[in-house]
């Protein structure tokens, strides 16, 4: 790696962190899950809590051509409340699962957030004007005293200081007996999908009491069940093509043109396993938590315990690159069966030009892949390395006996402080990286 | 996070050089599989199997009669009643619901950090 330590030439500095700095964690402040839109403008978070918190990119300034616009808050609601099924004993949780941007059509924007059993569109709009000098009523809505009224006027509008609303359009409810675990848009931005952990389900966008299921993965007996979905996505420009994760390591696409019910996939991409390599934690660590196309839509990149892989949608044998991203946790999986940890759910994602690939670990550090210059990074999310545009400085976990100066041990590393959440701006290289309770923003170094 | 040293996986009393050569013959895995039979004798074979995925499956059950509750609810004046266990794995049946057991509807909800 370069002295820079970023991959290629790139080299990340410290923008922006949002949230509290007191390390006592309010469980609803929780991020869940970092989205951004179609454009990169609009930066939106989900948390524990069932709140959405909605940034929006400054413009760039001239007085400051090296650094590109911060993202300050634009919105925030409450999406989702707590709620109690009484006819199954079964207590929903508030928190989002997640949040997808629908692209934009007019002056309004749209989300869809999720979570365990209810799909909501929302739709956040700005207000600048208000209409001002009614007839009928008073300036604070109250009606006049007919008696009063002598003249006639007509209403004109007067520019107001900016109001950013947000409304829920569309619910989607009770389509789902597990729980919910991905939503994704179509192409055709017409449709989407949602899978709980044994169906997927195809929604409208425009109607709310009916969808389609297209996989059901539920086997007669109970007892039966092997394995359940873990993540499903659209593909970026094919609108009759998705794939879905599942907990065994194996993805699978389908074309919906083929039938009404997707049970029979198409393609199934799986690695083959040595059998003699087998153990009790294989398929635990082979459990796919995340699947995301690339841009391009040729290749598709899938998250599993210790690694990232990336598969050629041509080729189902293998994955065509494997990166590792924490090889020295293999070592310490009993551990981590006991603390629950394995079963942590790491997302990943692409940069823009589908070059560099990301995804978080733990001790709040995360990893970048450059797939062309063959290098990799880890960098670190933490306030001590906050100040405005320093360099982050790239990370080294030893996992030998002699510990260099700067490295740090394996047995060092905070199993608590997990980066599950990332996302990469869709043009530039802007990230944000979700801490347990703190959004991080980081942008590329530019001269 | 356990602080054990690896190097009481492999046989005791090994030289260096041999040492070495079971570290390439057992790998870190099985090793940890080992380590994990050798907290939990009763352990099953089939860790991914059903058990595990119903489990999550089930996620947020909690046990609610509306019966039962009602009825503790008029009693909870007069008489001691079984409360909820700390943990929250209840076994159905063994456990009446009172109104301080129920979750609570969340009081009026504060802004989130990340906008302050």
């Amino acid at each position: 790696m370069g002295a820079g330590g970023g991959t290629s030439d790139v080299q990340w500095c410290f923008s922006q962190v949002k949230g509290a700095i007191d390390d006592d964690v309010a469980e609803a402040d929780i991020i869940s899950t970092v989205e951004f839109n179609h454009s990169g403008e609009l930066l939106a978070t989900g948390d524990k809590g069932g709140r959405v918190v909605i940034f929006q990119q400054e413009p760039e300034s001239k007085n400051q051509p090296q650094c590109r616009g911060e993202y300050n808050v634009y919105s925030t609601f409450q999406s989702h409340e707590p709620e109690f099924d009484y006819l199954k004993s079964l207590e929903i949780e508030e928190k989002i699962n997640k949040i997808r941007w629908l692209p934009q059509k007019n002056a309004a924007q749209f989300l869809l957030s999720t979570n365990d059993k209810t799909i909501k569109l929302w739709k956040i709009s700005e207000r600048d004007k208000r209409p001002e000098g009614y007839n009928l009523k008073e300036e604070d809505g109250r009606y006049r005293d007919l008696n009063t009224v002598t003249t006639l006027r007509v209403p004109v509008f007067r520019p107001m200081d900016l109001m950013v609303e947000a409304s829920p359009r569309r619910v989607f409810a009770n389509a789902h007996t597990y729980h919910v675990n991905s939503i994704s848009v179509n192409s055709d931005c017409e449709t989407y999908l949602s899978a709980d952990d044994l169906r997927i389900n195809l929604w409208n966008l425009e109607i709310t009491d009916r969808s389609f299921n297209i996989v059901d993965i539920k086997p007669t007996n109970m007892e039966e069940l092997t394995e359940v979905i873990t993540a499903v996505e659209f593909h970026p420009n094919q609108c009759n093509t998705f794939v879905y994760s599942s907990s065994k390591g194996t993805i699978r696409l389908c074309d919906m043109r083929a039938s009404a019910l997707c049970d029979k996939h198409a393609k199934q991409f799986e690695e083959p396993e040595d059998p003699n390599n087998r153990s009790f934690f294989s398929e635990i660590i082979s459990s796919i938590s995340d699947v995301k196309f690339s841009h391009s839509g040729r290749y598709m990149m899938t998250r599993d315990y210790l690694s990232v892989k990336i598969w050629d949608l041509n080729m189902e044998s293998r994955p065509v690159e494997t990166y590792q991203v924490h090889e020295y946790l293999r070592s310490k999986l009993c551990s981590l069966y006991e603390n629950d940890c394995i079963f942590d759910k790491f997302e990943c994602c692409w940069n823009g030009n589908d070059s560099v690939v990301m995804t978080g670990s733990y001790n709040n550090f995360f990893r970048m892949f450059d797939r062309g210059y063959r290098q990799d990074v880890t960098l670190e999310a933490s306030r001590e390395n906050s100040k405005p545009r320093s360099v982050l400085k790239p990370r080294k976990v030893s996992t030998g006996g002699k510990r260099k100066k700067d490295e740090i041990s394996v047995d060092s590393l905070d199993f608590n402080k997990k980066i599950l959440h990332t996302a990469w701006h869709p043009l530039d290289n802007i990230i944000a990286v979700a801490t347990t309770n703190n959004l991080y923003i980081f942008q590329e170094k530019l001269n | 996070m356990s602080g054990d040293n690896e190097e009481t996986q492999t046989t005791e009393n090994t030289p260096m050089d041999e040492k070495q050569v079971q570290d390439k013959v057992i790998s870190p895995e099985k090793s940890e599989e080992a380590k994990l039979k050798a907290r939990y004798p009763n352990l099953g074979n089939k860790p991914g199997g059903s058990d595990l995925l119903r489990k999550r499956l089930q996620k947020g059950q909690k046990y609610f009669d509306s019966g039962d509750y009602n009825m503790a609810k008029a009693k909870i004046k007069n008489k001691q009643l079984p409360t909820a266990a700390p943990e929250k794995t209840e076994i159905t049946g063994d456990h009446i619901p009172t109104p301080q057991d129920l979750p609570q509807r969340k009081p009026s909800l504060v802004a989130s950090k990340l906008a302050g």
